[in-house]
């Protein structure tokens, strides 16, 4: 029980795949200027790295390793190509202003990464749970960069306003920079600061490391 | 002409691939730690981008698009839900000829590249240009222009952000920021610069 537990809420904290592994950074800052996106691709994400994964795992045994990546993609594409569908059915609008980043979940890492690294040599059930725990962490990101973008770029959370702006008689002054691409480097660069400082296990060693001053008054 | 400079212009700068829409970010964060291996993977995504962009736009107008299929007696047929798995697949087809194309008859270029055209396979930078070129409704002057745009783009972007990592790691870092924590700090900073370009228009 604990292992299942482990493997869907390891990826969130302490392995996250975009903190951590670097993987599927692409759409986690272009989806992020509002909640409503960001939760959208949120599951998307999470109901392909999750089916892409129990699919890939039980063809596993009889895939040549050879054309194993061809393979991948073609499960993925379809997968991304049925969550488009309905997304385009259920929810138009949301899927007009997410446009191309629908499409680019096939080649958004973490669903690749989870399939090649994890799929390949577990058993379906623990497979899908691992593409769940994965989304969840990617999720985590998004909601995260999400949430700080619109409370302090445009004052709503979800579209409600939570914060009244200057412009509706209110008091707050919204922040510009929030809403635009540049912010979210800098809140997820902020985001793996302040995970490394707890966890200070996944600090990278620095190449080069200065110099003590020996001397008090050169400093 | 005046159209295709302007349209080469705004993607190489004001709609830069990596900078403003975040694509190709994963392999743009981590093969920038050298100009040299940078350079090299800047060069294989434009080769790639200036050929699969234009066959995607082809491969769209003439059998995807809703009516593209009359020459074949089915007027009436929309392909278009089929681009996804369509594009990818000939991303990943022209990748593997180029690969093998040159390794027969550039060898040099084959060693300096080799490493990185599978890893070209699933950079998000080449999905996006299709996408855009097929969500813009390009043709196929305009989709070659914008595929060379985008990856010399591309490649500007990832070049000067390893010039960048090349001097930072002298720096002094806080701990926890370390690596990648100031490597997305510092890309935050390069795009605000490239946001500067946004007023310009030929």
């Amino acid at each position: 029980m604990s292992e299942t537990r482990d493997m869907i809420v390891k990826p969130i904290i302490s392995n996250n795949p975009i903190a951590l592994q670097i993987l599927g950074v692409c759409s986690a800052l272009a989806v992020t200027s509002n909640l409503k996106t960001a939760l959208v691709m949120t599951l998307a994400v999470m109901v392909v790295t999750a089916f892409s994964s129990m699919f890939v795992s039980m063809i596993r045994n009889h895939m040549p390793s050879s054309i194993r990546i061809i393979c991948q993609m073609t499960i993925i594409a379809s997968l991304v190509i049925v969550v488009d569908q309905i997304l385009k059915a259920v929810a138009y609008d949301t899927s007009k202003q997410l446009s191309v980043f629908v499409g680019l979940i096939i080649t958004n890492c973490i669903v690749m990464g989870r399939a090649e690294a994890f799929a390949m040599k577990n058993e379906p059930i623990p497979s899908f749970l691992d593409g769940i725990g994965n989304g969840l962490g990617y999720g985590a990101v998004l909601m995260f960069v999400g949430f700080i973008r619109e409370l302090f770029g445009s004052g709503s959370l979800f579209g409600i306003e939570i914060l009244p702006l200057v412009t509706n008689d209110g008091w707050y002054m919204s922040n510009g920079l929030l809403l635009l691409p540049p912010s979210a480097f800098f809140i997820i660069g902020m985001m793996i600061w302040i995970i490394r400082s707890f966890d200070t296990s996944q600090v990278e060693k620095p190449d080069f490391v200065i110099c003590k001053n020996s001397k008090k008054e050169a400093i | 002409m005046e159209q295709y400079i302007s349209l080469f212009v705004k993607a190489v700068f004001v709609e830069n691939m990596a900078l403003s829409f975040f694509l190709g970010m994963c392999t743009f964060l981590a093969i920038s730690k050298k100009v040299q291996t940078a350079i090299g993977l800047g060069v294989a995504v434009i080769v790639v981008l200036a050929i699969t962009t234009p066959v995607n736009n082809l491969l769209f107008n003439l059998l995807l698009k809703e009516g593209a299929l009359a020459w074949a007696g089915y007027p009436d047929v929309d392909l278009s839900f089929l681009g996804y798995i369509s594009y990818i697949g000939v991303i990943a087809a022209i990748v593997q000829i180029l690969e093998m194309v040159l390794d027969k008859f550039f060898p040099a270029l084959y060693n300096a590249l080799g490493v990185f055209l599978p890893l070209i396979t699933v950079n998000c930078a080449i999905m996006g240009a299709a996408l855009f070129m097929v969500e813009r409704d390009y043709n196929f002057g305009e989709s070659v222009v914008y595929g060379v745009g985008a990856g010399l783009g591309w490649a500007l972007a990832i070049a000067t952000l390893a010039g960048i990592r090349e001097k930072l790691k002298y720096s002094d870092v806080p701990a926890g920021l370390q690596g990648l924590g100031i490597t997305f700090v510092s890309v935050g900073l390069m795009a605000l610069g490239f946001m500067s370009f946004s007023g310009v228009q030929l």
